[in-house]
């Protein structure tokens, strides 16, 4: 296991360096819009000239990225052009609404669509696998900004419960943290409380086809036995490939929720910069989540020998 | 038995730290929780024109002087000034009080500094600069501008309410270059101003949450606040601005009283706000702002102003106010380039921009050699004040025969492109649409628009007239108002004639807010000073 981690850790190195020069080349092809931004609304062409060369863009491209991979190389990310922050620390200030949104969803999702994947295949056919797929169809069909104001219209607007936007740290206090963080928490997990149940339900009808299903029953198994020790476990392996990818389009797919509920979060920051061409910060966070993304297959691929003992590496 | 207990024990956990944010509310500062039109990342008004960072400028800067309700010029760091004979010399005192928020005093040098740097960047400043001899330090409080020929502006300049406004910065940090932001020249005094609220850094985060925190030791002028003027009152602790990206959720949130004020709510949800017992409408900003349409003067077809005539005598004004605004209570016909309803407003020479002439039109076309060259528009599709004009002018062109391409894009792009003075074809353009505040606009000077330097030194679209701009120094020279008046009259009759710009209407953005707010100040820039909160 453990050359397998280092492997596969080493094997990060490439990719990272693949994604850095897609990252720069894609984000650098219009040089101009980041100069022409900061320059304003009177801006001679002298002055725009003046702008790209303190920002370095006038030099070749290849010299650019060098440039930059000589920062990061030492863990410098650079400064946001507009604000002259550095970009690490806008990263570090928005990772933790983006990660307890992603974090909340995750959690309430598997807790609710797990049961309902199993409930699904045990009751195969009847009403309650039914109105499972029924809500999973429904769950896909949605999206999330319409239901988000749905939400928003249902709760603080006509019955004044919870917030309609924001964010405050749990650090701040548990309760203001719950009342802005629950309707962004529903809204984003439906879709993936469909993805889940659908996935587990699948997983189980195959797993309770087994052999050994039948001779669980046969040996007198309780019927709750036989679907989680035996069945659920077996089933466990795509369910996780499944959470897992999901964790990662959670994490980029954020953006809209964190929109329609004034999240500031990493999505926001990365629209942000996209619209103000501000692409030290765009570099950096498709960087960082490059990094994540990357761990959490590697999390994912351990994660399958513990579940299944004949998965080696 | 235990697991029950354990539920209900964590159910009341969980309602009671639900409670808990009401309860610490009671508690807190007193707190304003703003939303403006945009959110803030650079932090340099002198560096760009963007109205967001004008706004953070009032916040945490002074001025000079500063412009009240009747529109006249009146001294707010200054306690007094006079002027020699010939004009020429200009000598102002500092009044007594006025300190950096780092405790230092605000001085002279502070000022020329501020002013010598502001005189770069922006319009008016750059024509009184062309005019000044020299700024001249007499003692820590008093200073001179001397003049090296008659300048009818002087006060008009450093009193401008809008973008550039000459706030007044910490010599340290005005030493920054012109083209270089002050975070970056100065990074551990770019924050520190000398005006009514301090800017708390720490809590600062570009694009998502500026928080102010009230200035206990600025002194305010002993006047009454008046727009721009007057006594600079702080009645809350704190002010926050919150960038909200989504309308909607900024109007239900304001219902919900998680925020107080939106600086300009879209249009389309007024009926929503409007049925709200605890909101008011406030249209603050009387002056609205005004729609243009720009045309580039360097590549045919518009290098003839024949083909631009044709342009206007084709718009309908009623057309983009509709598109954009809808409701007639907040837009009104402006066919001037001079905001309505403030002193140089004119029509001399402008077309009925209700009722488009396309005949007319056809034929300055035909005179003007139009030959069918494609027209491409920089069409944004981010912005929601711009985005509708594009297909507008589209249609009212296609209307007139012209060939028309709208180049739908993101605002980043369109300002990126609007800047390139190539050839159309080659990644330059025809059309771009913009707007202004009505407080930019109010004489030649200000307008950028009436700007006719050319491609050297113009504003994008490059108008080259030497007669507009002997205008335009005649203007700036001019000492005696009334043929003050009179110039800015000839220059509208020219900037009709010569197609400047085409102005598309008058725009008024009321800001909503609770009710729970009073004092709440009219004027071209929205301000939190004097505002009570209950």
């Amino acid at each position: 296991m453990g050359r397998f981690l280092a492997l596969r850790l080493i094997a990060t190195i490439p990719v990272m360096g693949v994604v850095a020069i897609v990252v720069f080349v894609l984000v650098r092809l219009d040089r101009g819009k980041a100069a022409a931004q900061l320059c304003g609304d009177i801006c001679p062409p002298e002055r725009l000239a003046e702008i790209m060369t303190r920002l370095g863009m006038d030099k070749p491209l290849w010299e650019q990225f060098g440039l930059w991979l000589l920062q990061l190389l030492q863990g410098d990310f650079g400064r946001s052009i507009q604000s002259q922050i550095p970009v690490l620390k806008l990263i570090g200030d928005r990772v933790e609404p983006t990660l307890s949104l992603a974090a909340t969803t995750l959690l309430f999702s598997v807790l609710v669509a797990v049961p309902m994947g199993v409930v699904a295949a045990w009751q195969h056919g009847r009403w309650p696998d039914r109105l499972i797929m029924i809500f999973s169809v429904i769950g896909f069909s949605v999206p999330v900004f319409v239901l988000g104001y749905v939400l928003i219209l249902a709760f603080p607007l006509s019955l004044g419960w919870l917030h309609v936007q924001g964010f405050q740290s749990i650090g701040a206090g548990l309760g203001g943290f719950l009342a802005r963080i629950t309707l962004p928490t529903l809204a984003l997990s439906v879709i993936y409380i469909a993805l889940v149940a659908r996935i587990t339900r699948t997983s189980m009808l195959e797993a309770l086809s087994q052999d050994y299903i039948r001779t669980a029953y046969a040996k007198g198994a309780a019927t709750r036995t036989v679907l989680i020790a035996h069945a659920l476990r077996n089933a466990a392996v795509p369910i996780v490939s499944v959470i897992g990818i999901g964790l990662v389009l959670l994490i980029g797919g954020v953006v809209v929720t964190e929109t329609v509920f004034n999240i500031p979060g990493i999505g926001r920051l990365t629209v942000d910069a996209i619209l103000g061409s501000d692409y030290p910060i765009i570099q950096g966070v498709l960087l960082v989540f490059s990094v994540i993304y990357v761990l959490i297959n590697l999390v994912i691929d351990v994660l399958y020998t513990l579940l299944d003992p004949r998965i080696r590496y | 038995m235990l697991t029950r207990r354990l539920v209900g024990a964590a159910s009341a956990a969980v309602i009671a730290a639900l409670a808990l944010p009401a309860i610490a509310t009671a508690q807190e500062k007193k707190t304003i929780r703003a939303v403006m039109h945009a959110p803030l990342r650079i932090t340099d008004p002198i560096i760009t024109t963007a109205y967001i960072i004008r706004n953070h400028g009032y916040m945490i800067y002074d001025t000079l002087f500063a412009m009240d309700e009747q529109q006249k010029i009146q001294p707010q760091m200054v306690e007094k000034y006079e002027t020699s004979a010939d004009k020429l010399t200009w000598t102002f005192t500092l009044r007594d009080g006025l300190k950096w928020h780092d405790g230092a005093p605000v001085t002279s040098d502070d000022a020329i500094a501020s002013l010598t740097r502001w005189s770069k960047n922006d319009a008016m400043g750059q024509a009184l600069a062309g005019a000044t001899k020299e700024w001249k330090k007499i003692d820590d409080k008093t200073f001179q501008l001397v003049l090296k020929e008659p300048f009818g502006l002087v006060l008009d300049s450093i009193g401008k309410p809008s973008s550039n406004t000459p706030f007044i910065m910490p010599k340290r940090v005005a030493e920054a270059p012109a083209n270089k932001a002050i975070a970056e020249h100065a990074p551990k005094d770019w924050h520190i101003g000398s005006g009514p609220f301090k800017f708390a850094i720490g809590e600062f985060q570009p694009g998502t949450k500026v928080v102010y925190e009230k200035n206990a030791d600025y002194v305010p002028r002993k006047e009454k606040a008046s727009w721009m003027a007057g006594g600079k009152v702080v009645k809350v602790d704190r002010v926050e601005w919150i960038n909200v990206g989504d309308p909607q959720t900024t109007v239900n949130a304001l219902i919900k009283g998680e925020i107080d004020y939106i600086e300009q709510p879209v249009h389309d949800l007024f009926p929503a706000i409007k049925k709200s017992p605890d909101i008011v409408l406030h249209d603050f900003n009387k002056m609205g702002l005004l729609g243009w349409m720009r045309i580039n003067w360097l590549h045919p077809p518009f290098n003839n102003a024949k083909v631009r005539q044709a342009v206007l005598m084709a718009v309908n004004q009623e057309d983009y106010l509709a598109v954009l605004v809808g409701d007639p209570e907040y837009y009104k016909y402006c066919a001037s380039f001079f905001t309505c309803g403030t002193t140089y407003e004119s029509s001399a020479g402008a077309p009925d921009m209700k009722k488009p002439n396309v005949e007319k039109a056809k034929q300055l076309l035909k005179e003007g050699g139009y030959k069918g060259e494609e027209i491409l528009i920089l069409h944004p599709t981010d912005l929601k004040a711009i985005t509708p004009y594009g297909p507008v002018t589209e249609q009212a062109l296609k209307k007139i025969g012209m060939n028309v391409k709208l180049l739908a894009m993101d605002w980043a792009s369109v300002v990126a492109r609007r800047a390139k003075q190539d050839a159309p074809a080659q990644g330059g353009w025809h059309i771009f649409h913009t707007f202004w505040v009505g407080a930019d606009l109010l004489n030649p000077v200000t307008n950028a628009g009436m700007n006719a330097k050319g491609p050297k030194g113009g504003f994008f679209g490059w108008p080259e007239d030497p007669d507009m701009e002997k205008m335009r120094a005649d203007f700036i020279k001019e000492t005696d108002p009334a043929k003050q008046k009179a110039i800015a009259e000839a220059i509208t009759k020219r900037a009709f004639e010569q197609v400047m710009y085409v102005p598309i209407g008058q725009m008024q953005f009321p800001a909503a807010y609770r009710k729970s707010l009073s004092g709440v100040l009219d004027g071209p820039v929205p301000v939190f000073w004097n505002v009570e909160k209950k």
